[in-house]
């Protein structure tokens, strides 16, 4: 009869376990690659980066690529976007089918003539909304250094809580060399925009660090 | 105010204002000499009580446990003991259904064999033939003296002929009758030996039986003395209880590591049935669901020896009428093998998504996928693995209920130990109370030594004039007297 008893409590906890809903910790990647002038050299390191996040996001997690270009805050700027299906089976031939596209975009980018990056940041903090993701992720693989279309307005604070964005790679300019001033008050100008839209701010130049780009 | 306002309440200089605060200590504490050392004496005795009458409940607590485990290793003996009679009793009853059961047909058989014999026997005896009738007139022939006749001769010579020719034939016939009986002697030996093996199985039959009969007498006489509640079994069954107790916390911590691995089996591709990001209670619902898959195997191993008997943990299940058991035992084996199955192909599966992830990863890394030969082999290991793990659990059952039973004794021993350590600290602390009492109480004293031995001094001089006194006095009443 105890061991009845027993079992009855074990069972009746399980089901109380099994009512309480939480909420996986999901993750929502949105990276920006920039193609204007020079630095669609750097486009290899990108698909390396890309490639990584391929190998570490899991089933549940959603992944966008999109390019910076003149104008950036548009959907024809997402070079591949997915949301890795439940099943490990799918999830994998997602991955597989995301590589390809990425392969295609590596194989034939074109620089662009301006770096809309505000309209790009604008474009995934909209996208992480949507997909309602735990951890919000937009990654910068560019230089910074801003260059808009004569008339596009970009001067507003774009709406980033609970996202944290990420620099990589920011290669110094050749009138950085001049006076690195201008290279620190980039960076600085966009920590700023990032934490008066509500989101956080971090650095990476080293992409042998990787394994820091997903750190909670 | 503070401390060293306190202190230099008498004096700006400290050494006056500590030597004043000392005076009045010293002097009131003196004043409160008597109360002091009662005070002291109370509360060392008041601790001592309360450790005292600790230690009197956790020795009846000791006593009480002690009683208990007893009560149980000799429950448990008791038990096992019966167990065992029975199932020796058993076996004598399957001895005795199998072997003696056949008994009318052997000694039918051996009786039959033996008027065989017999039959054979008689057969087999050697009558020796009798004499010709006409032996007594060739014996007078013989006597006939031919004195050179050649008719006598003739005769003579046609009777040696006659009697040679009837000799030959009566020997002829002799042998051939030896012969026959000795033909008749030969049947006898398969019988015999059919005789000897027959008496040999019913001997070995009744040895066994006699073996039996043996081992059921001395577990009686354990028995016995269980039911007596000696203290030496007490102590055998005892230490038997702690070695089954290690025993089968081995075997366990093995299926442990069985179910961990037959875990990692199944907890990739069950993420293809319940999917990947759910979460129960903070754990993914895969693991929860492979954990559940295993819990269940082993249920069903459980209730399976169980049904065979070979457990005895549900009273309900060994109640069972044998239709009943038997039916659980088939419903049971059957889900074990189905979940066994099930098991065997989420480990393929979990091969094909493990390959699958390779593919990827080689593709990402920019590596070209290269094709393993015999990738078969760890294939087809873990669908084996995944299939017989289930079975293996299964048997987890024997040393869970080792253990179940094993440890009610363990736990008990290790609580009368820890109740003995508390005693003794108990005790410990009862007579350092008692000691700090007398300490405190000379230290008291200590501090008030020279108040104290003024007063000794003082009584000493009140005593030693009172003495001169009365001695004056009594001088005085002497003298007055003479």
């Amino acid at each position: 009869m105890k061991l009845l008893k027993y079992i009855m409590i074990i069972t009746m906890g399980s089901f109380l376990l099994a009512c309480e809903d939480t909420t996986p910790k999901s993750k929502g990647v949105y990276m920006l690659i920039d193609v204007s002038g020079t630095y669609t050299k750097e486009i290899n390191k990108a698909q390396k980066i890309a490639n990584y996040l391929l190998a570490n996001l899991n089933s549940g997690d959603s992944l966008a690529l999109a390019k910076i270009d003149s104008g950036s805050f548009s959907e024809k700027d997402i070079i591949a976007k997915v949301t890795f299906d439940i099943r490990p089976s799918t999830a994998t031939a997602q991955k597989h089918q995301f590589k390809r596209k990425l392969d295609d975009f590596v194989a034939g980018a074109k620089p662009s003539s301006h770096t809309d990056i505000s309209g790009a940041v604008l474009q995934a903090s909209e996208y992480l909304r949507e997909t309602n993701t735990n951890q919000k992720y937009i990654i910068i693989f560019s230089d910074l250094e801003e260059d808009l279309v004569k008339g596009h307005v970009r001067n507003f604070d774009i709406p980033l809580v609970n996202t944290k964005v990420i620099a990589l790679n920011v290669t110094k300019l050749r009138t950085d060399n001049i006076d690195p001033r201008d290279y620190l008050k980039r960076l600085d100008a966009w920590e700023k925009r990032v934490y008066s839209g509500g989101g956080a701010w971090k650095v990476i130049n080293d992409i042998d660090h990787l394994h820091k780009l997903l750190e909670g | 105010m503070n401390n060293s306002e306190l202190l230099l309440i008498w004096s700006d200089n400290p050494t006056v204002s500590v030597v004043i605060w000392a005076t009045l200590i010293i002097l009131a504490m003196y004043l409160g000499r008597q109360s002091g050392h009662k005070f002291i004496t109370a509360l060392t005795g008041l601790l001592n009580t309360a450790f005292k009458i600790t230690s009197e409940t956790l020795i009846n607590f000791e006593e009480k446990i002690v009683k208990r485990n007893k009560q149980v290793i000799l429950h448990e003996g008791k038990q096992a003991t019966e167990r065992m009679i029975e199932r020796e009793f058993h076996r004598v009853n399957s001895l005795v259904a199998l072997d003696l059961s056949g008994y009318p047909a052997v000694q039918r058989k051996i009786t039959d064999t033996i008027n065989k014999i017999e039959a054979d026997y008689q057969a087999s005896n050697e009558t020796p033939p009798s004499p010709p009738d006409w032996l007594e007139a060739v014996e007078a022939i013989s006597k006939v003296k031919s004195k050179g006749d050649s008719a006598v001769d003739k005769i003579l010579t046609n009777i040696q002929h006659s009697l040679e020719t009837a000799h030959d034939e009566t020997m002829k016939e002799y042998r051939k009758s030896s012969f026959n009986r000795l033909q008749y002697l030969k049947k006898m030996l398969p019988s015999w030996r059919c005789l000897s093996q027959t008496v040999d199985g019913m001997s070995k039959s009744i040895t066994d039986l006699s073996d039996r009969a043996d081992h059921i007498d001395k577990q009686m006489g354990i028995y016995e003395k269980i039911k007596a509640e000696d203290d030496k079994v007490a102590n055998l069954l005892s230490v038997s209880s702690m070695t089954q107790f290690f025993i089968s916390a081995l075997v366990l911590i093995i299926a442990i590591l069985g179910g961990v691995i037959n875990f990692q089996l199944i907890a990739l591709p069950m993420s293809e049935m319940v999917g990947g990001t759910s979460e129960i209670g903070g754990w993914k619902t895969a693991d929860i669901a492979a954990m559940v898959i295993i819990m269940v195997e082993v249920a069903m191993g459980l209730f399976l020896l169980e049904s065979l008997r070979v457990t005895n943990l549900f009273a309900l299940i060994g109640s069972m009428d044998d239709k009943m058991r038997r039916r659980m035992m088939i419903v049971s084996l059957t889900i074990l093998t189905i979940l066994a199955s099930v098991e065997a192909s989420l480990a393929y599966m979990r091969d094909l998504l493990s390959m699958d992830r390779e593919v990827l990863l080689q593709s990402l890394s920019g590596v070209a996928s290269s094709n393993v030969e015999f990738r078969w082999i760890p294939s087809i290991g873990q669908m084996i693995m995944g299939f017989v793990l289930p079975f293996a659990l299964a048997f987890v059952a024997i040393p869970l209920e080792s253990f179940i039973h094993s440890s009610r004794t363990v736990i008990g021993i290790a609580v009368v130990n820890i109740v003995r350590v508390f005693v003794y600290v108990s005790n410990l602390l009862m007579q350092l109370t008692e000691q700090v009492g007398r300490i405190s109480t000379h230290a008291y004293d200590m501090v008030i030594f020279l108040p104290l031995t003024i007063e000794q001094l003082g009584r000493h001089y009140k005593a030693t004039r009172e003495k001169g006194e009365k001695s004056y006095v009594d001088i005085e009443s002497t003298g007055g007297n003479q």
